[in-house]
């Protein structure tokens, strides 16, 4: 059966890392078998999650990376059925030559099939399709007692709504069933366009509600009038195919300095990403993995931020409202002088089914922060304006929040706790993230 | 012809690697082995992934009647054979010391098992004239250590069969590489200590159909092990006779 191994895992911010036992099944079998164990437990896809929410300090690690194989596909209904350590990738790869695609995909496609259900994540055509618990229509699940169980998107059992969204905390992912979109053709139709300013930015995501794809790129750096002005790219499919391009990336092969991402690189790298879309805006087609992980094709990319790593904030406001918490978290930003990379800006649909879901209806706002001083105390006060508003932040991306603000950014925590209270009473599965923001309540 | 891969220790990180690879190019595939649970995912993959076709067939390859078994449902009708063998197991030596059943159990695996697998698909490729035999072997193999010499012994048995047996195929045409795996990030290293430069699976089976196809004799893989297998391979015995590792 699996051998355990000492191993140092960190979270893709590299902020956070976790001394822990780590095994890697490769078999069902194996992966079942973790659970014989002693001690705390919990599933680790590939690491894109930016904090600590797969992270499970001085306990154990289950390694899904292995676990990758797509076990069926239903061309008729879309159906597949693949292992928790297929990614996102693989799937818009091996899919699109057959006409399908995954209906929901994050911002990289190295992202597991397991991670996006503990994440419930989203992608950049939310407001129209949803989050990933949408599409979804069952899962085999390994209870932390040993137990496996098919739990299904019909029933909508709270374990299910506990496992949707719940941070790897319900037990190990088996087997995930979700539903495959078809596509006429394996690439994008992308519109991008200059946007001067926030006010212009949120009415142009009402103008492109019907857009299938619409996401916003801001200067996080500029200020006064300028304050939110980006790039607004909308996609819908493309009618014809695209040849087969060459794939594969570059890799970062080593640590930056910190002056690397200091505030005069930062203003420049946002000035001509501003420039390379002209006044009157550009179109293009290109594959759906160029526009849907812009970032994939430079492998390691987190090492841009150096040895200390970085920060990513993501948050939601509720549409009411929404414009000024935004105003006051850009100013604040700007005004911090904290470099960082472009923004990203989205109007969000329908919330999610799980008790723990990030998406909701309102804007997301999502930028990287590097670990420097100061940025402690910037994103302390960000969560706080995201909470004053309504909002809540993204618990995959998150790694300092402070647990007395959770309840109210997740109002149906308690109901989460009450599901873990009963299939987990000896609290086997745990995170850094669960023991940070108390998530749950055990005697110590 | 369709290529037709007959996978036998299908469930191994190598193997795995190398049917996905071959599954890709539109190969046949029958993915053998004791796990029948797991070589169902495999071929359900391998399938969903482009192979011409998948199936699973059980094999105890310590086993005389399971090996007749197999052996007889092993031909795939109007394809080429390829066999690609990477059976093994490696139980800790202290534990064989004191126990000789589990020794004989480790040589029934690593080579009276897979000698009679092959022995048994011999005639098969004497019979298309042609085809690609692979034997994963070990560099353990290559020379007698202290701590590892009773495994090491099975797979220098084993390399010499395969030496043998391209010497019987090479009249018609079929070719035997026999690869000798240094550090591969597999089932079987995870959490050992001391490795060092250690190979994706993935990067191995590439390499391996590359050798098969160009009908290598000997592959090392990573290639560098080829030059750490030389300097070892050229230690006297009385030194050697005098080392720990």
């Amino acid at each position: 059966m699996s051998r355990w191994a000492e191993r140092e895992l960190s979270g893709w911010g590299r902020v956070h890392k976790a001394r822990c036992l780590a095994a890697r099944p490769e078999r069902q079998a194996e992966l079942a078998a973790t659970l014989a164990s002693e001690g705390t437990l919990l599933a680790f896809g590939a690491g894109r999650s930016y904090g600590d929410v797969a992270l499970n300090s001085g306990g154990r690690a289950v390694i899904t990376s292995r676990l990758d194989r797509l076990l069926s596909f239903d061309p008729d209904s879309g159906l597949l059925v693949a292992e928790p350590g297929v990614t996102l990738g693989t799937l818009f790869d091996t899919f699109l030559p057959l006409g399908f695609a995954p209906p929901v995909a994050p911002g990289t496609g190295f992202a597991t099939l397991g991670g996006a259900v503990a994440n419930d994540v989203h992608g950049k055509n939310h407001h129209l399709q949803g989050s990933f618990g949408h599409h979804l229509e069952w899962l085999d699940l390994r209870l932390p007692n040993g137990e496996s169980r098919r739990i299904t998107a019909a029933e909508q059992s709270s374990l299910w709504r506990a496992t949707l969204g719940g941070l790897g905390l319900t037990g190990l992912i088996e087997r995930v069933a979700l539903r495959l979109k078809r596509v006429p053709s394996n690439a994008l139709v992308v519109r991008k366009r200059r946007i001067p300013d926030l006010d212009a930015f949120l009415a142009a995501f009402d103008a492109h509600a019907r857009s299938d794809y619409a996401v916003g790129w801001i200067d996080a750096l500029a200020r006064g009038p300028d304050l939110g002005r980006g790039i607004l790219e909308t996609a819908a499919p493309a009618e014809r195919s695209l040849g087969s391009a060459a794939t594969g990336g570059v890799r970062v092969p080593f640590d930056f300095p910190s002056f690397a991402l200091g505030r005069t690189s930062v203003r420049a790298f946002n000035a001509l990403y501003r420039r390379h879309v002209p006044a009157g805006g550009v179109e293009s087609t290109m594959p759906y993995a160029k526009f849907l992980f812009p970032l994939d094709a430079l492998h390691d990319w987190n090492r841009i931020y150096g040895r200390r790593g970085f920060h990513q904030f993501q948050c939601l406001v509720p549409f009411e409202g929404g414009a000024v918490t935004l105003r006051r978290m850009l100013e604040g930003i700007a005004q911090s002088g904290l470099g960082s990379f472009l923004a990203v800006l989205k109007a969000m649909g329908e919330r999610g089914s799980g008790y723990l879901s990030f998406p909701a209806p309102g804007y997301t706002l999502a930028l990287d922060f590097p670990n420097a001083p100061g940025v402690k105390e910037l994103l302390a006060r960000l969560e706080r304006l995201a909470a004053d508003a309504g909002g809540r932040v993204y618990l995959a991306k998150d790694a300092t929040l402070s647990a007395d603000l959770l309840p109210a950014m997740y109002p149906e925590l308690d109901r989460f706790r009450a599901v873990l209270d009963e299939i987990d009473p000896q609290g086997r599965m745990t995170s850094d993230m669960a023991r940070r923001l108390a998530i749950r309540k055990l005697p110590a | 012809m369709t290529d037709h891969w007959l996978i036998l220790g299908a469930s191994s990180s190598i193997a795995r690697a190398f049917a996905r690879e071959v599954g890709r190019r539109g190969a046949a595939l029958t993915l053998a082995g004791r796990d029948a649970a797991d070589l169902d995912a495999s071929a359900a993959d391998a399938q969903l992934r482009g192979a011409a076709s998948a199936r699973a067939l059980p094999c105890d390859a310590a086993d005389a009647t399971s090996r007749a078994t197999f052996l007889a449902r092993a031909a795939l009708p109007g394809t080429v054979l390829n066999v690609f063998l990477a059976i093994g197991s490696m139980p800790e030596q202290e534990a064989m010391d004191g126990d000789p059943m589990l020794l004989a159990a480790m040589i029934e695996a690593n080579y009276s098992g897979p000698v009679a697998l092959l022995q048994g698909l011999a005639g098969a490729f004497e019979a298309q004239r042609g085809g690609r035999v692979v034997i994963v072997g070990s560099v353990a193999g290559d020379r007698g250590r202290r701590k590892n010499y009773l495994y090491g012994s099975a797979k220098a048995g084993l390399a010499r069969y395969a030496e043998g047996l391209r010497a019987r195929l090479h009249p018609c045409g079929a070719t035997v590489t026999l690869v000798k795996p240094g550090f591969v990030d597999t089932a079987m290293t995870w959490g050992l200590p001391g490795l060092f430069l250690v190979a994706s699976p993935e990067g191995c089976a590439r390499a391996i159909l590359r050798a098969a196809e160009r009908g290598v004799a000997t592959l090392y893989v990573p290639f560098f092990w080829r030059f750490i297998m030389l300097i070892i391979q050229h230690i006297p015995a009385h030194v050697m006779k005098k080392l720990k590792f």
